[in-house]
């Protein structure tokens, strides 16, 4: 499951170029709508990162995410914009000690109770924003303007421009998958995926899991986290929705629908999501309904996601190759 | 004057104790015999509500409203039992999350379609209505302590029904070793769906009676299940008698944290879990 498969890859390559030439042709009201699927893009693979590979099913994610975009907006001035370069470390190293503390106390449980200790830890940051009045309470704070990034006083982007930032955001995205690969591809990744795989074998080899579970609870936060900052810039206000239990729920289904353990996958769900949700509230007010329907049936008939739907429909015309059965993360 | 005011604060402590304890009972069984995380828990809790309020419109009296909301309640969960969690048996906890997510989504929804999207309010009966007066300017309502003995009756029947008799003997063996139950001839589909029916019923009560003083809205399915799922992480999952004990502290510290500590109340709940957690990862009386 480490590296995609050639025909992935040409798809893959296909899907970047695709989204290269994007903004040229469509309108902008949908470069708007892709860039947040692009983001979300990055949230998602940042989790994938955990249940697909370390075997962690973490329902607090959003977390990392939502602190990140309220440390950016807390960063930026009324009166004009911060330094991309001061936002942007501290956004990352906020989120990564964030993730450092809530994975020391998390990542020592497993199963259900590491899913209800991260959602848990996930609702008192959601509780700290949303009741904080100083912070704007429930309503959130607005990020009035988007960082400036210049050397020396020379402007090198201007990301007040949608196009410009959907290059920014789909580099960025690439970027994140790239630095994944290379992880999961490295020692620590071969670690990780064994930890997934048998985590009391993986600590018989000698393997301090608790540290690498750590470290990779640390990445995917801080990874969530630049996602989070990316949301703040694009999206001009930070709530304490988006570190609700809501929003982790969501980039989780994204995981899910795209298909597990795959990383593309992730990004594939995160379009999809995006994409259902926009056309379900162009349908109806009522559009919850059936994304509820939407989740129900994707759980109940397509159980590897949009990733394994070749897989799938193959498994129709081929008597041989039956689904293997799902597996179950230990207890 | 300050004893007299902390005792108002510990009986409000033990009735939302109570009340979390009827919602996490269910959800602490559902989780340690059927091997189900079900997050559309709290949505029975607000269904439990919503009825509540729907029947007492037509009916005029909180008694018949709750007699006649607890069979719905079954029901709702007997049909979801059958046609959506019985298909997760033998599947990831990941999915179960998610299809209970959905469902909740769902149920939610159809919520704001019935009855709209505004608060409502259910009035106390007239008998239960008065305040017990404690000194000269302190009172306590009587239908709070009407709950707070309502749900301890229920959770003695509880502790009945699980310890005294068969079906819970059932319960008991199912929760240490499903398939040994399986093999000893127990039909373990009817025991689910009996259990999940029973933990819908539970919840839903809680928001029946509760539902008068807390009033009725969107959403607060979604407040009292994050909570409750506090309570059964701290008490231990699948452990009715943690399921108890964690009910119990979970009240109190949200309780006195809002008198004592008003800045993070919200937060004293989750700071509670994480300290037990922290010295008990599997809970106070989980299984190792």
């Amino acid at each position: 499951m480490n590296n995609p498969s050639r025909s992935v890859t040409i798809l893959l390559a296909l899907g970047v170029i695709a989204l290269a030439v994007f903004p040229r042709f469509g309108e902008s009201f949908y470069v708007d709508l892709v860039v947040r699927m692009m983001i979300l893009g990055i949230f998602a693979m940042s989790l994938d990162l955990l249940i697909g590979f370390t075997g962690l099913i973490s329902f607090g994610h959003a977390a990392f995410f939502g602190l990140s975009g309220y440390l950016l907006a807390i960063s930026t001035p009324e009166t004009g914009p911060v330094s991309i370069w001061l936002a942007l470390p501290l956004c990352l190293l906020g989120s990564a000690l964030a993730a450092l503390v809530i994975g020391w106390f998390s990542v020592r449980t497993s199963g259900i109770y590491f899913i209800m200790i991260t959602l848990a830890f996930a609702q008192m940051l959601f509780y700290f924003f949303n009741d904080n009045t100083a912070l704007g309470g429930s309503d959130g704070l607005f990020i009035y303007f988007k960082p400036g990034v210049s050397v020396g006083g020379v402007t090198l982007l201007n990301l007040d421009n949608v196009n410009t930032l959907y290059y920014v955001v789909l580099a960025s995205l690439i970027g994140a998958y790239a630095l994944l690969r290379v992880i999961l591809r490295s020692p620590f990744g071969r670690v990780i995926q064994g930890i997934r795989a048998n985590e009391a074998r993986t600590r018989a080899l000698g393997f301090a899991t608790f540290r690498y579970k750590l470290v990779s609870f640390v990445i995917a936060g801080t990874l969530a986290g630049f996602a989070g900052f990316l949301q703040g810039v694009h999206g001009g206000i930070m709530s304490p929705a988006y570190l609700g239990w809501h929003e982790s729920g969501t980039v989780l289904m994204m995981v899910i629908l795209g298909g597990i353990g795959t990383l593309y996958g992730a990004v594939l769900g995160a379009f999809a999501m995006v994409f259902l949700q926009d056309w379900f509230q162009e349908l109806t007010e009522h559009w919850l309904l059936l994304m509820g329907g939407f989740v129900i049936a994707v759980v109940l008939f397509l159980p590897n996601g949009i990733a394994g739907l070749p897989h799938q429909i193959g498994a129709l015309f081929t008597r041989r190759t039956a689904r293997p059965p799902p597996e179950r993360h230990g207890e | 004057m300050i004893l007299m005011t902390f005792l108002i604060q510990l009986l409000n402590s033990v009735q939302y104790g109570f009340l979390l304890f009827l919602v996490a009972s269910g959800l602490t069984l559902i989780f340690g015999i059927m091997g189900i995380i079900n997050l559309a828990h709290g949505a029975f809790y607000m269904l439990g509500a919503y009825l509540v309020y729907w029947l007492t419109g037509i009916t005029d009296n909180l008694l018949y409203a709750v007699l006649l909301g607890l069979p719905i309640m079954l029901a709702i969960g007997f049909f979801i039992e059958r046609f959506a969690i019985s298909f997760l048996y033998r599947r990831d906890h990941l999915y179960q999350v998610l299809l209970t997510y959905g469902l909740i989504l769902v149920l939610n929804e159809v919520q704001k379609i019935l009855w709209g999207t505004d608060y409502h309010s259910v009035p106390i009966p007239e008998i239960l209505g008065g305040s017990l007066p404690l000194t000269e300017n302190q009172v306590y309502p009587v239908y709070r302590l009407f709950i707070s003995l309502v749900c301890l009756a229920v959770a003695a029947g509880l502790y009945v029904l699980i310890g005294r008799t068969r079906l819970g003997m059932m319960i008991r063996a199912g929760s240490v070793n499903r398939e040994m139950v399986e093999a000893l001839g127990i039909n373990v589909r009817r025991l689910f769906t009996v259990l999940f029916s029973l933990g819908a019923a539970l919840a839903g009560f809680a928001g029946m009676v509760d539902a008068p003083v807390s009033s009725v809205y969107p959403g607060m399915g979604d407040q009292i299940l994050i909570v409750s799922f506090v309570v059964v992480v701290i008490g231990g999952i699948g452990s009715v008698k943690g399921a108890f004990i964690g009910a119990m502290l979970v009240g109190l510290a949200d309780t006195f944290g809002e008198v004592l500590l008003p800045d993070v109340a919200s937060v004293m709940v989750y700071a509670t879990m994480t300290v037990v957690l922290i010295w008990r990862p599997r809970g106070l009386f989980g299984r190792a």
